[in-house]
Order: structure tokens, then C-alpha cells, then sequence
């Protein structure tokens, strides 16, 4: 057990306590509060994988931009005291499921790569550079598309129903 | 170090986020239940990315190409759930909500739906603001 080991062993309970407790909170900003943590502790566990850019990205893209996002939904949504989860019996078995997931993804993924150490040989930041301008390009700049449907389509969706009513008055 | 660690946490984030998204009747939080799952599909990514030597470094490069995908996907999802509150007032998934709206009496819907545009000043600013 390497220190790298003990150090994720810290991280990873820690983003595993918290996705738990955004996921059973029953105050909704608490879930989303929660989200933050969890993803904050996904972009440690990347660091302690040596995976820089990585890390750094999705502390800026997840905790910066789609968290407030959510936040802010949550806040805009809120309707009086509603209740946020389903009922009892679909919760046990919302349980059994995800721990069916769990124990089979689990299972899965340790049978295929085994508990033995391996050493970290992942990609320098300037070898992902290269990679991204090179290999990768045109995934790259479909991307870009991608983002610029995803905005329109957003601010179209999230416009029409108010069209409507200003036209209904 | 191990890779079994990191894949474990994958495999549990993946439950979690099967689990939020079952079990919650909320929209955005049912949300982030998704995003859990899209969060341990990156771990993995980076995790087979960082024990193996790669010349494309594919899973570093597919993680930065997953996290933009999910941020396009929660723009477009956050904006119809925001539809959604604003058409049916309530962010609720089970549809007891529209049970009750077919339950009530036709005046029943009436009077609610003058109540909507009494209160549309007053929901308009909220949202707006």
C-alpha cells in the first residue's frame, strides 16, 4: 500500500460520502451543496491519478459552471414544501438496484484489472495537447458545434413557453 | 498504486447516481443522479488512462470530450425543466400533479388556471429575477 493508496483511500471516501448524501438529502439545496463535494472530490481523485489537466477542467467546467447551473434551477424551481423523493417501496428497490450496479461494476472492473500495483504511465499535459490539435481534432471542433446547438437550443427551449403566454395576454 | 481502488469508487458513484436517479421525484435532482454516472464514467476513463501507456492519451482526452458532453446535456435538460415549471408549475416526475389537474371538476381547473394568471405578474418576476 503505497502513500498514493492510503491518500485516494481519503479522497475517495470522502467523494463517496458525499455523492451518498446528495443523492438522500431531503433538502434540496443540501443535494446540491453535496454535488459540489462530490464533484470537488472526483477532481482530487484525478490530481492523485496524475491527471492535471484533467482535474483542473473539471473543477472548472462541473464545479464552476454546471453547479451553479443546478443551484440556480433548484432555487428557481422551488415550489413550496413538495416532496422530493418517491415512496418507500421505490426506494428499496431504487436501493437494491443501484447496489446491483454497484457490486457488478464493481466486480466487473477488479476482475478485469486485479489488485495488484501498477505504476502511473499516463500522458504528460503536452502530450494531451498534441494529441487534442492533433489526433483528435475534428472530435475536437465537432464539440464546438455541439455547444453552440446545445446554447440555442437552451435558450429556445427555455423561451417558448413564455412566447406563448405573453401572446395568450 | 492499485487500480482497483479508483474502479471501485467508479463502480459506487455509478450505483449512487442508478440510485438518485430512481429514486428521486424532483427533475433537477433526479439530475444529479446523472451526473454521478457521468462522473464515474470519467474516473474510469482516467484511471485505464493513467495505467496504461497510451500514444493518443484517449483517456484523458475522452474524459475533457465527456465533461464538455455532460455540460452541453445539463444546459439542455436544466432548460426543460425550467419549461416544464413553467408550464405545469411544479418540477414533480411521478405525474400525480396531472392526475389531480384530470381529478378536479372542469370549474375546478378553471378557477386554478385564473389563479395562474393572477399570480403571473408575481411568478414572472420570480423567474426573471
Amino acid at each position: 500500500m503505497t502513500s498514493r493508496d492510503v491518500l485516494f483511500a481519503a479522497v475517495g471516501l470522502i467523494t463517496a460520502a458525499a455523492a451518498v448524501l446528495s443523492v438522500t438529502s431531503r433538502r434540496v439545496l443540501h443535494a446540491g451543496l453535496w454535488l459540489v463535494v462530490t464533484l470537488g472530490g472526483l477532481a482530487g481523485c484525478y490530481l492523485v491519478l496524475g491527471a492535471e489537466l484533467v482535474a483542473l477542467v473539471q473543477l472548472l467546467v462541473y464545479v464552476g459552471a454546471v453547479v451553479v447551473l443546478v443551484l440556480f434551477a433548484l432555487m428557481l424551481t422551488r415550489s413550496g414544501a413538495g416532496e422530493v423523493d418517491t415512496s418507500m417501496g421505490h426506494r428499496w428497490i431504487a436501493g437494491a438496484v443501484g447496489a446491483g450496479v454497484t457490486v457488478l461494476l464493481g466486480g466487473t472492473l477488479v476482475a478485469a484489472y486485479g489488485w495488484a500495483g501498477r505504476e502511473i504511465a499516463g500522458p504528460s499535459n503536452e502530450q494531451i495537447g498534441e494529441q487534442i490539435f492533433g489526433t483528435w481534432v475534428w472530435p475536437f471542433e465537432l464539440l464546438s458545434l455541439l455547444l453552440l446547438a446545445a446554447l440555442v437550443a437552451a435558450v429556445a427551449v427555455a423561451t417558448t413557453g413564455h412566447r406563448r403566454r405573453e401572446g395568450q395576454r | 498504486m492499485s487500480p482497483a481502488l479508483p474502479l471501485l469508487l467508479a463502480a459506487i458513484l455509478a450505483g449512487v447516481g442508478t440510485y438518485g436517479v430512481l429514486a428521486r421525484r424532483h427533475a433537477v435532482l433526479m439530475l444529479i443522479g446523472v451526473e454521478l454516472m457521468l462522473g464515474a464514467a470519467g474516473l474510469v476513463l482516467v484511471t485505464v488512462g493513467q495505467f496504461s501507456t497510451d500514444p493518443l492519451a484517449s483517456g484523458a482526452v475522452l474524459t475533457l470530450f465527456v465533461i464538455t458532453i455532460a455540460a452541453a446535456e445539463i444546459v439542455v435538460a436544466l432548460a426543460v425543466v425550467m419549461a416544464m415549471f413553467r408550464t405545469r408549475g411544479d418540477v414533480d416526475l411521478t405525474g400525480e400533479a396531472q392526475a389531480d389537474d384530470h381529478g378536479v371538476h372542469h370549474d375546478g381547473e378553471d378557477l386554478h388556471r385564473e389563479h395562474h394568471r393572477s399570480e403571473d405578474h408575481a411568478a414572472r418576476d420570480e423567474v426573471v429575477g
